[in-house]
């Protein structure tokens, strides 16, 4: 029932509007919690002080993935179902994901050059993530050189699930070949290898960023909708004046 | 020294992270500025010229 409601624009704008101060103030107050915890973490006995990089390196991993993970759900539902809201969706979340991807490749850069000696190997992990951002990077490409929003949101909804083979390449990359980046430490049959005083703030610091996800989604998809009926506005100006 | 050779790191992708949120958050509000701007533009317009004798935002929210 909620989804339904939430597929007609208007009705997505009255509910989305009022949710996302909420939504923005939560994400304050989670992320004064995260960055106190990381603050008071203590050291790694191998990492040292650099593991605290690793409270923005995951996040940027893991909200890189969710967002080409959105844009794919959102490209079967343009494809397949055609949602009003899916191509809106994708094109929304394209910028956002593209950004948390750079964060963490930034981050796992920064992380590198002290733990390892070096910015950068051409390892599996490493380069299946550049992939990532450079995929992001065509996808957004692609919605600003096509004009027409619809054309430009079947062709981008393409690329979007061709580029979904990336997702568990980067994911199982660890396991595949052998990689310089470890393998995985939190999401483990298992159970997490972390000591708790170090993956608590990580988890904290991940659910911080995710709030921060969802906010700037829902408040890209109203500029878009916007963006939108400008864009209608304009076209039936130029209908009546021509 | 390692320490302090590790801060300059740690301080750097911190940094970065500012940089990209902040950059995120600016992007989202300029944008919403710009367009909510474009629309009230429109609205205004429209009240004045009356357009095919439709409430536009109404019309355009149908189209969107």
């Amino acid at each position: 029932m909620a989804a339904a409601n939430l597929a007609n624009p208007s009705r997505f704008l009255k509910i989305a509007s009022p949710a996302i101060p909420w939504l923005g103030g939560l994400t304050v107050i989670a992320f004064a919690v995260g960055i106190t915890e990381a603050v008071l973490s203590p050291d790694d006995y191998q990492q040292g002080a650099t593991v605290k990089i690793m409270f923005l390196h995951v996040p940027g991993a893991w909200l890189g993935m969710l967002g080409w993970g959105v844009m794919t759900v959102a490209a079967l539902g343009t494809l397949v179902w055609r949602h009003p809201l899916a191509d809106v969706t994708a094109k929304a979340a394209a910028p956002i994901g593209a950004a948390f991807t750079f964060m963490c490749l930034v981050t796992g850069s920064l992380w590198g050059r002290p733990m390892w000696g070096t910015y950068w190997v051409w390892d599996a992990r490493l380069t299946s993530v550049l992939v990532l951002f450079l995929l992001y990077l065509g996808v957004i490409a692609l919605w600003r050189t096509v004009d027409d929003p619809s054309r430009a949101a079947r062709a981008a909804a393409i690329v979007t699930l061709v580029g979904a083979v990336d997702l568990p390449i980067i994911k199982f990359s660890v396991e595949w070949w052998n990689t310089l980046h470890q393998s995985a430490s939190v999401f483990r049959m298992d159970g997490p290898t972390i000591d708790p005083s170090i993956l608590v703030p990580l988890l904290v610091m991940t659910g911080a960023f995710t709030l921060l996800f969802i906010t700037l989604l829902l408040a890209a998809m109203r500029n878009e909708l916007l963006r939108r009926r400008v864009r209608t506005l304009r076209l039936m100006q130029a209908s009546v004046v021509g | 020294m390692e320490d302090a050779n590790h801060l300059v790191f740690i301080v750097a992708a911190y940094g970065a992270a500012a940089a990209v949120v902040a950059g995120l958050i600016a992007w989202v509000m300029l944008d919403y500025r710009a367009q909510s701007a474009k629309l009230a533009q429109f609205e205004s317009r429209s009240v004045v010229r009356g357009i095919a004798g439709r409430a536009p935002i109404q019309e355009a929210n149908e189209d969107a």
